[in-house]
């Protein structure tokens, strides 16, 4: 019996030649990743078991991103706990206010995560560089400070579910639509503890920003980690940023799979979930009219220099909905400077949209755009959970840049089509 | 080892937003975190739960954020084990990490309603719905998992 992607990257870094689904292993780690959220509680674990120094400066990441620039007293202890020790430590990859950017648009931009790694990161939308070709995927606090002392983790080994992708996306139709019509198809928990596996002719068309929106949302069906096979699309980028070798893994022509779907892209409409959860999905044309009062575009799943271009293709010399106020951020400082730079920063002000430095923010509901009882949000981030970006009453509408952008102009749910 | 109480139950997909609104994730102190849990589903839950309570819940409990804080609510409010149909992945290996006792078994989360009072017994993995008299078997834990659980914690088996 063969091995999947994810099944030959967990035995490489287990020292092994040949592992199957339900071993228990431990692994080497390429990168143990945290957030100002989860770090402090990780540094908490770390210091009480009496750990002193970490197991590789190199290979620990922190990104200060939740609630920054701090947003209040709590979250300024907690950046300040983790820059102490980042310092104290000489932990070489801590990004702060002012060259952070969010964590899973931030690490791949900056070559830090690359193909055939084996990452964990105490934040769920690690599994974000599975469109590297990367095993990753999000642990806990107390598995950051594990993996911080020792550089290994353990794992079940997973199964894993086949994606076969082929044809193109129509115009307007992204990434993110793919990932909510696979969420609506297989469940919130149709993927439990398996891999999701992407692969076929149709991944030649996916953008490597399209890609890394799809793997950011692998969680979402409740997969351990989202991974896509490597080809032109992914080694051009990471030659471009990498300085780091990396290894190419590929799924055994024989390798078992719970399940084989086969998705045509060219059949994908654009997509929108409603609240409160990711897998209640309705293709554009089946949403009705629904009245927002915010849109989001930003976050992990989509604020990276694609979303920013698609968003301004449509916000351009047009204005946001009287009823509506349009959030536009950045994931990166990078990204924030090419938006500049190709004028897409002007277009939004003169939209009438608010544009911010990188954070999470709004969409865990942090700080940066939080919802009123009653108040409808279209978001391009990932969740839509009750009171995920405020009130409990609050509603979240996950769909793509283009959705959002179109919804801010017209003030309810719409298609970019409509506008164009 | 044995724990009893009574039952606090929820239905499918209860996410770690509802568990614990990111609203309080600027605090890492656990006795801070389970004054708001379990809020944003069950406003009554911090009033009503007692020291040694059960949760029962059926699929996919604790999905979402990978918040380390939503099991340490859960532990610092009293309760003294979950039991749920499945968890999701991330909160399983937290809960495991952290101590809190979990019990996947489908039949217990679909046989015991609410104010059930319930006793476990961790070894067998035998659970018995006192009030309805009738008992369960939950899935064991892998031998790897007991020792992580019997050492006190992921970090304390670590140091052995």
């Amino acid at each position: 019996m063969g091995m999947t992607m994810t099944q030959k990257i967990l035995a490489a870094h287990a020292g092994l030649d040949k592992v199957e689904p339900g071993q228990l292993i431990r692994c080497k780690l390429d990168i143990v990743h945290g957030n100002d959220v989860t770090t402090p509680v990780a540094i908490n674990e770390f210091n009480k078991a009496g750990f002193t120094d970490v197991f590789d400066k190199n290979k620990i990441t922190m990104i200060m991103d939740h609630f920054t620039p701090n947003k209040d007293i709590k979250s300024a202890m907690n950046t300040k706990q983790c820059r102490d020790f980042a310092s104290n430590l000489k932990i070489k990859n801590y990004y702060d206010v002012g060259d952070m950017g969010i964590e899973h648009a931030l690490l791949p931009e900056k070559g830090l995560v690359t193909a055939g790694d084996c990452i964990i990161g105490a934040d769920s939308h690690t599994c974000t560089y599975g469109a590297l070709g990367a095993f990753s995927t999000g642990v806990g606090s107390t598995d950051m400070a594990a993996g911080m002392a020792t550089g290994e983790a353990w794992f079940k080994v997973p199964t894993a579910i086949k994606f076969n992708l082929k044809g193109k996306l129509n115009k307007f139709v992204m990434g993110k639509d793919v990932i909510l019509h696979i969420i609506g198809m297989i469940g919130v928990d149709g993927a439990l503890y398996k891999s999701m596996e992407f692969s076929g002719e149709g991944l030649a068309s996916l953008s490597m920003d399209d890609r890394l929106s799809m793997a950011n949302m692998a969680i979402e069906a409740g997969a351990k980690n989202g991974i896509f096979a490597v080809d032109e699309v992914t080694t051009a980028y990471l030659d471009m940023r990498t300085q780091r070798p990396y290894k190419i893994y590929e799924a055994d022509p024989d390798a078992v799979y719970d399940e084989v779907y086969d998705i045509d892209l060219s059949e994908i409409k654009s997509t929108v979930a409603f609240p409160h959860l990711p897998e209640n999905t309705r293709t554009i044309d089946e949403v009705g009219d629904v009245k927002i009062d915010q849109v989001v575009i930003g976050s992990c799943t989509n604020g990276r220099m694609e979303d920013m271009e698609i968003a301004a293709e449509i916000l351009k010399g047009k204005h946001v909905h009287p009823n509506v106020r349009c959030i536009i951020i950045p994931a990166t400082q990078q990204i924030y400077l090419d938006s500049i730079k190709k004028g897409l920063m002007e277009i939004f002000i003169n939209a009438g949209c608010a544009v911010s430095t990188p954070t999470c923010g709004p969409c865990l509901g942090g700080h940066m755009g939080i919802l009123a009882a009653g108040e409808r949000a279209v978001a391009t981030t990932n969740r839509n959970f009750v009171g995920r970006m405020g009130h409990p009453e609050s509603e979240v509408y996950l769909a793509s840049p283009a959705v959002a952008a179109a919804s801010a102009i017209t003030g309810k749910i719409s298609g970019a089509d409509e506008l164009m | 080892m044995k724990v009893s109480g009574f039952v606090h139950k929820y239905g499918d997909n209860v996410d770690t937003d509802v568990i614990i609104p990111a609203r309080y994730l600027n605090s890492p102190d656990a006795k801070e975190l389970a004054q708001h849990c379990m809020e944003d589903i069950d406003i009554d839950f911090v009033k009503n739960v007692k020291n040694g309570d059960i949760i029962v819940a059926e699929q996919n409990f604790g999905c979402g954020s990978s918040r380390e804080h939503a099991p340490l609510a859960i532990k610092a409010s009293g309760i003294s084990c979950v039991i749920a149909s499945t968890f999701a992945r991330i909160f399983y290996r937290n809960a495991i990490n952290i101590g809190l006792p979990i019990m996947e078994c489908n039949e217990a989360a679909k046989g015991i309603d609410k104010g059930d009072e319930v006793e476990i017994d961790f070894d067998s993995g035998v659970i018995t719905n006192k009030t309805k008299n009738q008992t369960y078997q939950a899935q064991p834990f892998p031998d790897f998992i007991k020792e992580i659980i019997a050492a006190g914690g992921l970090l304390n088996s670590l140091k052995k």
